[in-house]
């Protein structure tokens, strides 16, 4: 037990990472409405692979390490897309993942956000349209927004969250962010 | 050999390449004589496959690769124009079955073995259809014939069925289990997979052999260096192609410090699953430097588009060396500690111990490879047993245990990340100077074949090419293959519970197998 807690306080408290501007990850489909607005703070999101090469996965689940520490952000990962409020989509739609795909997204409850994640979900990636292939995720439910790279990176991922939960401007440029902090003051 | 050695009548040609495989032309009583005496001799079936050779007269050809003591032998059948078949080889080697049964998904050439259940084919492609055949237009399939799965079914008083996906409660990859239990012991488990089969033969069948090396990276993320560099060995054997000492040892480096990260990984999620969540943290965060690492000296955290045929797309100075030098110091002293941590902590030993045991005898009747079968006491390992430049120089130490249980995987792994740690640092001193890439594109050969001992086994690459059209066919073939059997046999008598645990041991790939 004692080399346990030593080695606990060997590696200490990893500092925060420091949150950049939100925007500029988001190269492909607009974010909606942010979710936060309509369900309070935290996000739980159901993870669906369609066909990955599992290197999203891997970084899917770097996400939890103590560097990114999603569950910070107030996201988590569920089991059950019942419990979800995102549905986050990886890899190109094989064929016969097409039906367990659209059944999990008509398990989750509204309001709802599609997340396509990596090159592959976006727009299929390496892959292609064929006999086993659907093609990208969009064809199949409406996707949200739209992560690129292969796979994209921890940060980007974890940025593009950030950016589903940003509170919704009302009203467009300054005067709806004037709008916005006049009344969280008042 | 005797005159009456069966191996005497095929012409045998050695294949370029640094594996010493022998390939040759046979017909179907050669098919089976030759697997049988493989057989008899403790050889294994590497792997099975076909393709459609008809445009240029051949028919459809089934292939084997049978690895004994002897070598590799490559056996080639030509199995027919129309109502193509040939003789299974699942009775004498049971890893063979699934293959065959997606042979014929793909390619419609029968082998006669009793199951024809569909495996590749699910119900999204109709029966009589056959996507590999290369006459067929590559349109989308007309129309879905339903076909409920027939399971094996257990009867019995109390039995009942578990259904488990194809999507999984975590965040892993998509398949179906169905476990026949009574109460919270498991009597059978049957996986049913091919559910990301996303067609990368027909893929790959479209794509010059240059540009599918991104493909080959692809067809399963935590293995890309491995499938990368099996497929450039498969590339430079048709091609020629002698790839500069330099970029040996460099593809050497990046292997084991992909079996690094994914030990590294694996040993967090089996602490995670054992009950230990400090594990989880501390391995996390091992994993996530190293691949930090990754991404500063090679430009990708898991290593992809690194190795191409020819050679490599990076290279490393004084200063990376040293980096990668220090940080492997730093990380076997970190693992050291944790290990003993590990082995000290009751409540993880008891959930590891007798866990999904399987014995040297079950592993070897399936035709176990790579870290379970050496888990299960089986020593093989292609780094030790055919090993290729810089291996041969290196001397790799194969770590075997004979509990054949999760404990005895973790203690492998454990092994594993110290002995890659070693070579790494081996690779360092010794790295040769030089270029880091040679001209590979002049393909020529017919045959080639690329294997590397990935982080779960045995990875192949097999490359065909016809002589006129210059058509060319890519098969990989993942370990996976052989080693989905063994969970499915590890894990009766087990609880229900236990089984993440039994299963994250394992940790077997989906895409890679599914294709
Ligand atoms: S985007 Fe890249 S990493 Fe993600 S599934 Fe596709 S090929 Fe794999």
């Amino acid at each position: 037990m004692h080399k346990l807690i030593r080695q606990i306080l060997k590696t200490g408290i990893l500092p925060r990472l420091p949150s950049r501007r939100r925007d500029a990850v988001l190269e492909t489909g607009a974010p909606g409405p942010s979710l936060t607005d309509e369900i309070g703070r935290a996000l739980a999101v159901r993870h669906v692979d369609t066909g990955s090469c599992n290197g999203c996965e891997l970084e899917i689940q770097a996400l939890g390490n103590a560097v990114y520490n999603l569950a910070a952000l107030g996201v988590h990962l569920v089991a059950s897309p019942r419990h979800a409020d995102v549905l986050l989509v990886t890899g190109p739609v094989a064929r016969a993942m097409a039906d367990p795909l659209r059944t999990a997204y008509e398990a989750v409850p509204n309001p709802k956000r599609v997340v396509a994640l990596g090159d592959c979900a976006c727009g299929c990636g390496v892959y292609t349209a064929n006999y086993a292939t659907v093609g990208a995720v969009s064809p199949v439910i409406p996707v949200d927004l739209a992560i690129p790279g292969c796979p994209p990176s921890p940060e980007v991922i974890r940025e593009a969250f950030q950016a589903l939960m940003r509170p919704r401007l009302r009203g467009s440029g300054i005067r709806g962010l004037m709008r916005r902090f006049m009344a969280r003051d008042g | 050999m005797t005159d009456h050695d069966p191996r005497s009548a095929p012409a045998w040609s050695r294949l370029p390449g640094p594996l010493p495989v022998n390939h040759a032309w046979v017909d179907a009583r050669l098919w089976r004589e030759i697997a049988a005496r493989c057989h008899a001799e403790d050889g294994r079936l590497g792997s099975l496959w076909g393709s459609d050779e008809r445009p240029t007269g051949s028919g459809f050809v089934v292939h084997a690769i049978l690895v004994s003591q002897e070598g590799w032998h490559w056996i080639s059948l030509k199995a027919g124009d129309t109502n193509p078949r040939f003789p299974t080889l699942s009775d004498l080697f049971p890893e063979a079955a699934r293959q065959e049964r997606a042979l014929f998904d793909l390619l419609g050439i029968g082998s006669g073995a009793p199951d024809t259940r569909p495996w590749l084919r699910h119900e999204v492609w109709g029966p009589a259809d056959f996507p590999l055949r290369r006459d067929r237009a590559d349109a989308p399939p007309a129309a879905r014939g339903a076909d409920p799965y027939p399971f094996v079914p257990v009867r019995g008083e109390g039995v009942h069925e578990i259904a488990v996906g194809p999507i999984h409660a975590g965040t892993i990859e998509p398949g179906h289990f169905r476990f026949s239990v009574m109460g919270d012991e498991i009597l059978r488990l049957e996986a049913r997979l091919g559910y990301t089969h996303k067609g990368v033969a027909k893929r790959f069948e479209a794509m010059p052999l240059a540009t599918g090396a991104r493909l080959a990276g692809r067809v399963c993320g935590d293995s890309t260096a491995a499938y990368a560099g099996a497929y450039a060995m498969a590339v430079e054997a048709v091609s020629g192609c002698a790839p500069p000492p330099r970029a040996l040892w460099l593809r050497a480096l990046l292997f084991e410090r992909e079996r690094v990260a994914n030990h590294l990984g694996d040993l967090g999620a089996l602490c995670q699953d054992g009950g230990l969540a400090f594990g989880l943290t501390q391995f996390g965060l091992l994993k996530e430097r190293w691949l930090e690492t990754h991404r500063r000296l090679f430009g990708h955290r898991y290593l992809m588009d690194v190795i191409v045929p020819g050679g490599v797309a990076c290279d490393l100075d004084a200063t990376a060396l040293g980096l990668l030098e220090s940080e492997g110091t730093a990380v076997l002293e970190t693992t050291r500690r944790l290990e003993d941590i590990v082995d000290d902590h009751a409540g993880l030993q008891e959930r590891f111990l007798g866990a999904g045991r399987l014995d040297r005898a079950q592993a070897r009747a399936l035709g176990a490879v790579g870290l379970a079968a050496r888990a299960s006491g089986i020593a093989c390992d292609l780094r030790a047993l055919w090993p290729s430049p810089p291996y041969d120089a290196l001397g790799t130490r194969v770590s075997t245990r004979t509990g054949g249980d999760v404990a005895a995987r973790v203690g492998v792994r454990f092994d594993e990340i110290r002995e890659s740690l070693r070579l790494i640092q081996a690779i360092l001193a010794q790295l040769p100077p030089g270029p880091v890439c040679a001209p590979c594109d002049r393909a020529e050969g017919l045959l080639g074949l690329g294997a590397v001992e990935g982080w779960r086994g045995r990875i192949l690459v097999a490359i065909t090419r016809a002589r006129t059209s210059g058509d060319h066919h890519v098969h990989i073939h993942d370990p996976s293959w052989q080693n989905w059997p063994l969970l499915e046999r590890a894990a009766p008598g087990d609880l229900v519970p236990d089984f993440p645990l039994i299963n994250k041991s394992f940790n077997l790939a989906y895409s890679g197998l599914d294709l």
